[in-house]
């Protein structure tokens, strides 16, 4: 968890005021919040709540509406993300950023090898020597628990769980300080999904990630997030601790949601 | 040297093109020569070839053609395959002008596959024929995206498939249309050319014009241009070589092509640039092949 000695003095990245429209029909509205360093915070909600639309506003893969994201630079210059420029934004999204999809045939190429997955972000801000990405794909894929046997294989010849791995390896390899995840176990088998999470966790604490981890499920909610959004037609219901949201729910539907989970 | 100054026959415009057509193309070719290795569009046309038989080439030579040229066409090195003859007529036959097989007697060369062996100068023009002209279509099918990585200079994605051959190989396995990056900038298709001709195009004296007819693309290399093959510090961008010389003329430093002489698994190895072995040949050298 936080522990005030490891927080700055501003948020990494802070939200206001983000509202989605697709035409008449509202994605997310008015949506408030910092992230601190280090800080996994997560996004719950029925489907169509809105969770994917502020998520992708959130990691600047759509531009909203209307609102506005700040995010601390390395530098510790605030960027106004929406005006950045897309190379800035480009160079942002592969270095600082990562983006774990449900889907890994949305984040990875299925054309190329594991190795060259994971080593592409590394070329693509000027690593130009092969031992040394070599080296450091390796690294990479035996922190994510893949058989460094598999590193020239393509991801298609890889199961769910792996290619999930992969993904993850892909994006941690730059080094970045945030990490967005869209149902990041969702359509894995129970058993993978809990190694995963297992993964995940370790991760995020060893590393200090910072992440905003959307998901439908509670369960993962409560593993892998401090702090707990809970989203409701494109609006937030209920914001707090995650033991605090689970436990002692304030909210009507926030309530339903709890028990509906402790029903199944 | 054939001549072939035959008058426009057919009803056709001067190089079949009508005017209108080439000063669009010349346009074209205009703005691609003043933004090196940029792809620029223009209005491909029809030609009475099928695409994969230069239409791109055909319509960059057509445009920059006069009465006073001298064409040479190669193919696969050769000025005497069927491609490179149809071509060659053509030109013949539309604009009447002089053709050549000699490198330096010409003032345009229009080629596939190679680049000449006799060094080029400033008064020529190499015509490339190009089928895909964007060299990042191998990993990003989506013309808007690549169209955004070239104005962004956001190339490091290329590496990827340099890092791949060595993965799978050992080496770069990549030999043919092999990236460059142009003037320090543009990332740029070299056409089917092996990489053995690569080096030619740095600094090349001659100017350096691409056509893609299908692709509908032009784009240029403007004489004493940088270009750099892409490569990897531990993994340096390295041409081809042979262990062997041209079994009819005996060079050792030239572009060659395994031919099979008999039924027995039997080969020699030949220049694949016959006006330069011809030339060779006729200088008095040989090769221990005949
Ligand atoms: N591309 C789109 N065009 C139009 N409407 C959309 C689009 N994407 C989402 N929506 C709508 O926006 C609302 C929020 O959708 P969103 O995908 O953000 O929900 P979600 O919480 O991620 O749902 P799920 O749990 O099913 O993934 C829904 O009403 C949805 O129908
Ligand atoms: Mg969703």
């Amino acid at each position: 968890m936080m522990d005030g000695a490891a927080i700055l003095d501003a948020p990494l990245l802070s939200a206001r005021g983000i509202t989605h429209s697709y035409g008449a029909r509202i994605g997310c509205r008015d949506i408030d919040f910092d992230l601190w360093p280090g800080e996994v915070l997560g996004v719950v909600g029925e489907s169509g709540s809105g969770k994917t639309t502020l998520l992708n506003c959130l990691s600047a893969q759509m531009m909203p509406s209307s609102g506005k994201l700040t995010y601390r630079l390395r530098t510790g210059d605030q960027a106004d993300v929406y005006a950045l420029t897309e190379a800035e934004r480009r160079m942002l999204m592969r270095t600082d950023w990562g983006f774990v999809h449900q889907n890994p045939r949305d984040g990875l190429r299925m054309g190329v090898s594991a190795g060259a997955n994971v080593g592409e972000r590394l070329m693509a801000v000027g690593a130009r020597h092969y031992g040394a990405i070599r080296d450091q794909v390796t690294d990479w894929l035996g922190r994510v628990e893949m058989d460094l046997e598999r590193i020239d294989d393509l991801p298609s010849q890889f199961s769910g769980g792996m290619q999930q791995r992969v993904q993850i390896a892909r994006n941690l390899v730059s080094g970045p300080r945030l990490v967005f995840m869209d149902e990041p176990t969702g359509g894995l088998d129970v058993s993978v999904q809990a190694r995963l999470l297992d993964l995940l966790r370790g991760l995020t604490n060893d590393l200090g990630l910072s992440a905003v981890i959307v998901t439908h499920d509670l369960a993962v909610a409560r593993l892998l997030s401090h702090r707990l959004m809970v989203m409701r037609r494109g609006e937030v219901v209920e914001q707090g601790l995650t033991d605090q949201v689970l436990d002692d729910p304030q909210h009507a539907y926030t309530q339903l949601l709890v028990s509906s989970v402790l029903q199944t | 040297m054939t001549q072939a100054r035959t008058m426009t026959d057919g009803g056709y415009n001067f190089a079949y093109l009508d005017e209108q057509t080439k000063r669009m193309i010349r346009r074209a070719i205009l703005k691609a020569v003043a933004i090196p290795g940029h792809q620029v569009p223009f209005g491909s046309r029809e030609m009475p070839l099928p695409y994969g038989w230069g239409t791109g080439g055909i319509q960059v030579t057509a445009s920059i053609i006069g009465l006073a040229d001298v064409l040479k066409v190669i193919d696969q090195g050769a000025d005497d395959t069927t491609n490179a003859v149809s071509i060659r007529r053509f030109f013949a036959r539309t604009a009447g002008v002089a053709t050549t097989q000699a490198t330096e007697a010409a003032t345009i060369i229009q080629t596939r596959h190679r680049i000449p062996e006799t060094v080029l100068k400033d008064d020529q023009i190499i015509v490339y024929q190009v089928p895909i002209p964007e060299p990042l279509r191998w990993l990003e099918p989506r013309e808007a995206e690549t169209r955004k990585m070239h104005g962004l200079a956001d190339y490091g994605v290329m590496h990827v498939k340099l890092y791949e051959d060595i993965a799978t190989y050992g080496h770069i396995e990549t030999s043919y249309d092999y990236p460059v990056l142009v003037n320090g900038r543009y990332l740029t298709a070299p056409s089917p050319i092996p990489k053995f001709d690569n080096p030619k195009m740095h600094e090349m004296a001659a100017l350096q014009l691409f056509g893609a007819g299908r692709e509908k693309r032009i784009y240029a290399i403007p004489p004493y241009t940088r270009v750099e093959s892409l490569d990897f510090e531990d993994h340096p961008f390295a041409a081809q070589t042979w262990d062997a010389r041209c079994a009819i003329c005996g060079a050792g430093d030239s572009f060659l092509d395994e031919v099979i002489t008999d039924d027995h698994g039997g080969s020699m190895f030949v220049c694949s640039d016959t006006d330069h072995c011809g030339r060779r040949v006729a200088d008095g050298h040989r090769g221990d092949g005949e």
